[in-house]
């Protein structure tokens, strides 16, 4: 009789439930009766990433706090989409401002609570990369160094997609936007520093910062809820692959997402009060090349005349998240790059 | 209660009466005393239930306000100057979201050249914003006007600027009559705002309106404004009842009632005109002052009687639209419209210019006198433009004017110093 | 409240923006066929019964099995299961283990006597089957459960055929077929035993049968002429079988050797060994490669000792001393011989060169075409003559216990069908789930650093091997390792992961529905769903 560890079940730690399940074990996402935060009828393109991950988070959060959230919005994606007059597709209580304020929006939306006794009541602040990182970077790091209670989320799709997908400061090096077009020697973004919100989050000591992808739903809305049982600044990334903006298949939107954390290129972690608590690994370790092939903002780098030096620049930015956060564990498996996904053309 | 006290610190103790919840600021002079005065009394408990929330500019300070009005709470803040303009995003946004937010604009001068002088600059630039804007003529009256302002903008759900002329008022200390705590609670009652953000009761509050009924909200934004015109004199009127005072309103006529020439301004400088017309009066000239408290809505009709029997209007303003004339003066034409009636729009008091009362009796000589032009800078050293006008002609790289005029006011005036000595 | 006009909406009024009418594409749920329902040859459908099993619902499954399969308890034991062949879990790990769930699943019926389902309404209709093999026994069944009256009739002394008389008892336990049989003849079946059909004609005639089954079985050790002194010392495995069967075991001796490859010459040595061989020696004249027998047979047999010489075939058997002849394969694979002779000391030989089938039974019947020793069907197992239908061994078919059972059951249909004038119309089959329609990813082990509260699923870390039975800890586990490959397992991925909540949950076993109102196609569904039960088709614009 032999013995031998099965490291296998059928599904649970990453499907979004399984009837086997009990409700605790669940996902947020497969109670039926879950809030549905943005309802169906949005205007998001098909396959949206940012409107899973803005269902996701606060869905999650509402769970958390029992349903007493209120949620501010920056101008972006998610808010045209989802209220465009007369009709919205918020179920929760939802104020939109400007562009660049969302978090100091938040903050007096918090205070309003607080001097009223109604602590009861969350506040979710949420914003595109955009809206977070550039134009609401000032709004965003004064409520992070005040420590207002404050979640709040960044779905990041690495650009302004709702105004025809121009470059911000989440643009990666070397993809194609309506601002970096492909063309020179230098196609794409510019390989810049980047400016890297969560660890520019960390450096405020603030109470949680986390990274997540609409990818891992059990991993996010662990980190959404976790992030609720703190008060104070809270911060979580969440990575939203926009099929529209990236060129990517919209049935895609999850895999692509998958591929960036299985990259090393979007280091999914969370770190409390500025330190780096626990990274996720990465489960089958996935050369950039095959997450790239599947978005036609790199096509340039695999044409007619391939820039295989330029994909080694980005495979090496991969190896420095992977290095620093300490994303690979014995547990991790080596992929390499498929043959289809090298005959797929763009 | 009658106390000697600066005009900010008034402003300060009376919006404390008013029990703002969230107050949320930014410094730039020449507000600062009051947000520094608010913040010593949350901190100190003196004002509570408050938050008092220091933030990294003005546009978070409207932002801040923004979301604690929608969430519920009695909100106020105040700038000036480049603190306007760096918020005004937010500003539109607060009136367009129709949350009662007041703030007090200690007027100032916008750069560049940069300036931390009183005019009306600042306030003019905002005038389009969709908030209420009045103008306080004193420290009582900008006292005043801030319990009225909570008052007006909760029961419109507007917003309102109470303006103040920095340094002049802000930082001017003369006897204020202060209201009691009782006297406040009776005339301002508790925020019930119009729409809150509440998981009991959820709403999606700022959609994206488009073509199909931008122009009804936009409208609908001007009926409150309207309905502000019929409502602002009211709220005066209890006011007074309350307090005796005359503070508030939408305009404050001084001897017009036979008057051939009416001067029409708005702030503190209605003092100092007021001196001059009564200087003028006293020599038998038939000439009166109209103050203009409610900008913003304009009261055309009460701008337009208290002027029906003046022949001649001279507008003195602190702003002026460059390029074009007088920003107050083009309301007043509105207003006057269709009479015979001739204008006059003096600018003066720029960057913080004293406006002296010899200058402005000399200006009103001229006008009397018929030969005063439509459009009159107060003092203007016409001959520092003149130069600074040859040298742009002469050469390409002159550097900036800002900088030329003050170094030729400087050597001139030097010149002319030891030319008298 | 009463709100601003335009800047302010009312939750929920995106509703009435019905978002369907962008699609170009429409998800639509489908059930894929397993490939382990594809490749078993009495036609389980196993991702069907594993599904209860998964919940731990065993008698839901029993009874899903015992839908096609009446003989789980058997099967789960004889069975070399070629679902887990072709198991498209092969490629992420390791095969589920069907087949001991199967077994757990039979045992535990036998256990609780959990009884099979109520036959069906009397037809009035009267079938005749020859022979209670698997294929006999299934037909049986399922004949019952159609509403005929069954004359099952066999020639030996006790039902079961070659389950009782081929497979020893080490290997299928005789309560363990006792149970299943009785099972079976609960539903009312006349059971005629010691009768020997010699004329299928003349016996339908007589009993006044509608139809009739033919289960013979291939009974008949196949014989070689091979030079002995003493022929007693030779005897063929089916026999040898048959006697130990029936507690009558022939006297071997202590070197025994076994001459063939297939799983009967190991059954016969194996049997060797339990009678006191001290020798038991398989020879076979090609290769390991080209051994038929079973790999878990060869594995087992090695282990109780039994030795093999490859590549040899018996010359004669002189006194004690079998003369084994060297072969070499050629290029086709085929045992070419030497001329090299080698000596090898034996007490008994015994033949394990295959089976051969008595259908002496049909001689007068008409229409029938034997060929190649075994009977002709049609695809509903009817023979040339109308009404007699034929199965299992006796049909050309691979000769397994679950191909017979498999006969059985589609024989039985087919004979419903005659009784009743049918003809039945080919239904198709589903599209095969292969492996790359599946997600894998979702079907990995997850970090051990995250989610403690999946650690009550994961902590099952052993697995027994199936020869004693799994626990029913084990049973679960391994139910739960099934991929469900084609058939929706209610995850709520598709659920979860719409971007437009289009897809509504059913719940309980109910799965899902898409909402077509607000689905925009694009098809993130179909990517996420683990086992392809979702695909996507062209909107008719």
């Amino acid at each position: 009789m032999t013995k031998r560890p099965v490291r296998f079940y059928q599904v649970g730690s990453f499907a979004v439930g399984n009837r086997l399940l009990t409700d605790d074990q669940r996902t947020v996402q497969s109670d039926p009766n879950r809030t549905n935060s943005i309802d169906s009828g949005h205007r998001a393109c098909q396959g949206c990433g940012e409107a899973l991950g803005a269902r996701y988070a606060l869905d999650a959060a509402m769970r958390a706090a029992a349903g007493r959230v209120v949620t501010v919005n920056a101008t972006g994606c998610l808010e045209v989409f989802s209220t465009p007059y007369p009709e919205t597709s918020w179920r929760v209580p939802w104020l939109h401002s400007l562009f660049g304020n969302a978090p100091a929006v938040a903050t007096g939306v918090a205070a309003a609570l607080r001097v009223k006794g109604r602590e009861d009541v969350r506040v979710v602040g949420q914003a595109g990369d955009g809206g977070t990182v550039d134009i609401g970077f000032g709004t965003l790091s004064g409520m992070f160094e005040r420590n207002d209670d404050v979640l709040f989320i960044c779905y990041d799709n690495e650009g302004y997609m709702n105004t025809g997908v121009q470059r911000s400061a989440a643009t990666p090096p070397a993809a194609r936007t309506a601002t970096t077009d492909a063309v020179g020697p230098e196609p794409g973004n510019v390989f810049g520093q980047g400016k890297d919100l969560p660890r520019i989050a960390m450096a405020h000591d603030i109470a949680y910062v986390a990274t997540a992808t609409v990818a891992d739903l059990h991993d996010l809305e662990h980190k959404v809820e976790h992030a609720m049982t703190l008060r104070g600044a809270r911060y979580i990334h969440i990575l939203v692959p926009c099929p529209l903006g990236w060129g990517s298949a919209s049935s895609d939107t999850i895999k692509v997402a998958r591929l960036a954390k299985e990259s090393g290129l979007f280091p999914v972690f969370e770190a409390e009060n500025g330190r780096v608590t626990s990274v996720s690994p990465i489960r089958r370790r996935t050369p950039v090349e095959e997450y790239l092939r599947l978005q036609r903002r790199y096509a340039h780098l695999f044409g007619a005349h391939p820039r295989p030096d330029i994909v080694t620049r980005l495979q090496e930015i991969a190896d420095e998240n992977i290095a620093r956060y300490g994303l690979v564990n014995d547990e991790t498996e080596e992929i390499p790059v498929l043959e289809e996904a090298k005959e797929m053309v763009h | 209660m009658l106390r000697q006290i600066e005009g900010s610190r008034a402003v300060a103790e009376t919006v404390a009466l008013c029990r703002p919840e969230v107050v949320c600021a930014y410094p730039i002079s020449p507000q600062t005393h009051i947000i520094e005065a608010v913040g010593v009394m949350v901190k100190s408990g003196r004002l509570s239930p408050c938050e008092y929330i220091n933030v990294e500019s003005e546009f978070a300070a409207m932002s801040v306000s923004i979301g604690a009005s929608a969430a519920g709470a009695r909100a106020y803040t105040a700038t000036a100057s480049q603190g306007l303009l760096f918020m005004l995003e937010a500003v539109y946004n607060a009136s367009g979201l129709g949350l009662p937010i007041v703030m007090t604009l200690a007027n100032r001068a916008i750069g560049a050249p940069i300036n931390i002088w009183n005019d009306h600059g600042d306030a003019m630039a905002a005038r389009d914003a969709g908030w209420i804007q009045l103008f306080a003529e004193t420290n009582q009256e900008a006292a005043d006007l801030h319990v009225q302002a909570f008052r007006l903008a909760e029961e419109l759900s507007v917003p309102v600027m109470v303006c103040m002329d920095g340094f002049i008022l802000t930082h001017a200390v003369e006897g204020v009559d202060l209201m009691t705590q009782e006297e406040v609670d009776s005339f301002l009652p508790p925020y019930e705002p119009r729409q809150v953000l509440d998981p009991d009761d959820p709403v999606s509050i700022g959609a994206m309106v488009g073509p199909e009924a931008f122009e009804e909200v936009r409208y609908l934004a001007h009926l409150r404004q309207l309905d502000a015109l019929a409502l602002i004199p009211t709220i005066a009127e209890s006011f007074a009842t309350l307090t005796g005072r005359d503070s508030g309103g939408l305009v404050h006529p001084y001897r017009t009632d036979d008057a051939e020439v009416i001067v029409v301004a708005l702030g503190s400088v209605l003092g100092t005109i007021k001196d001059a017309v009564d200087a003028r009066r006293a020599r038998g000239e038939r000439i009166g002052v109209l103050g203009i408290t409610t900008f913003r809505p304009f009261p055309r009709d009460g701008v337009r009687d208290a002027l029906a029997g003046a022949s001649r209007v001279v507008v003195v303003e602190k702003a002026f639209s460059v390029g074009g004339e007088g920003v107050v003066l083009t309301d007043v034409a509105m207003a006057v419209g269709g009479r015979d009636v001739t204008l006059h729009s003096v600018i003066a008091g720029l960057g913080g210019r004293p406006i002296t009362q010899r200058a402005l009796e000399s200006v009103l000589e001229r006008a009397s006198r018929g030969d005063l032009e439509r459009l009159t800078f107060l003092d203007l050293d016409e001959a520092a433009v003149s130069r600074e006008r040859s040298r742009i002609a002469a050469a390409r790289r002159t550097g900036p004017s800002a900088e030329n005029v003050l170094y030729d006011r400087a050597t001139q005036g030097s010149r002319v110093a030891q030319e008298q000595s | 409240m009463e709100t601003p006009f335009g800047i302010t909406l009312d939750v929920g009024s995106s509703r009435a923006n019905h978002t369907g009418s962008w699609r170009v594409e429409r998800p639509v749920y489908v059930d894929r066929l397993p490939p382990c329902n594809d490749a078993c040859p009495a036609g389980e459908n196993i991702q069907g019964w594993l599904y209860h099993a998964e919940s731990g619902d065993y008698e839901s499954a029993w009874r899903a099995l015992v839908e096609e399969n009446p003989l789980p308890a058997i099967m789960g034991r004889v069975c070399f299961h070629p679902c887990e062949t072709a198991c498209n879990r092969v490629r992420v790990d390791d095969a589920v283990g069907i087949n001991a769930v199967e077994r757990f699943l039979g045992d535990l019926a036998i256990e609780r006597g959990w009884t099979l389902p109520e036959p069906g309404a009397d037809t009035g209709k009267r079938i005749l089957v020859v022979g209670s093999g698997p294929a006999g026994l299934s037909a049986t069944y399922h004949l019952r459960r159609l509403g005929h009256a069954v004359h099952l009739v066999d020639s030996s002394h006790q039902l079961g055929g070659m389950m009782r008389y081929g497979i020893p008892a080490y290997r299928l336990p005789r309560d363990v077929l006792d149970a299943e049989i009785a099972r079976i003849l609960a539903m009312g079946v006349e059971v005629t035993l010691d009768h020997v059909v010699d004329d299928v004609e003349q016996e339908r005639r007589d009993g006044s049968y509608d139809a009739v089954f033919l289960a013979v079985g291939a009974q008949i050790g196949h014989r070689v002429s091979i030079p002995a002194g003493d022929s007693s010392r030779v005897v063929d495995a089916v026999t040898f079988l048959h006697q130990v069967a029936d507690d009558d075991p022939p006297l071997l001796g202590r070197r025994v050797v076994v001459y063939g490859g297939g799983d009967t010459a190991f059954d016969a040595a194996r049997t060797a060994r339990r009678l006191g061989a001290t020798d038991a020696v398989i020879v076979y004249r090609r290769n390991r490669e080209h051994m038929p027998a079973n790999e878990e047979e060869f594995a087992q047999a090695l282990g109780e000792g039994v030795t093999m010489r490859w590549l040899s075939t018996v010359n004669r058997f002189e006194g004690e001393r079998l003369v084994l002849e060297k072969m070499r394969l050629n290029e086709a694979g085929f045992p070419e011989p030497t001329g090299e002779l080698e000596e090898l000391d034996a007490d008994a030989l015994v033949l394990a060169l295959g089976q051969d089938t008595d259908l002496s039974l049909l001689e007068r019947a008409p229409g029938v075409v034997i060929r190649d020793g075994v009977v002709e069907v049609a695809p509903t197992m009817m023979t040339g003559d109308a009404g007699v239908f034929a199965g299992g061994d006796a049909v050309p078919a691979d000769r397994t216990a679950t191909v017979a059972v498999g006969h059985g059951k589609h024989a039985a249909r087919s004979i419903d069908d005659y009784v009743n004038g049918r003809v039945r119309e080919a239904v198709a089959r589903h599209e095969l789930a292969s492996f790359d329609r599946l997600n894998t990813w979702y079907y990995s082990d997850a970090p051990r650093t995250r989610r403690p509260e999946l650690e009550k699923i994961r902590r099952q870390d052993t697995f027994d091997e199936v020869v004693q039975g799994l626990t029913e800890e084990n049973a679960l586990f391994e139910a739960r390792r099934c991929l469900s490959c084609g058939n929706c397992f209610e995850c709520d991925n598709c659920f979860g992961v719409c971007p437009d909540n289009a897809v509504i949950k059913l719940g309980g076993g109910e799965r899902y529905e898409i909402d077509y109102d607000f689905c925009k196609g694009c098809g993130i569904c179909v990517s996420e769903c683990p086992c392809g039960a979702i695909e996507m088709v062209p909107e008719k614009i």
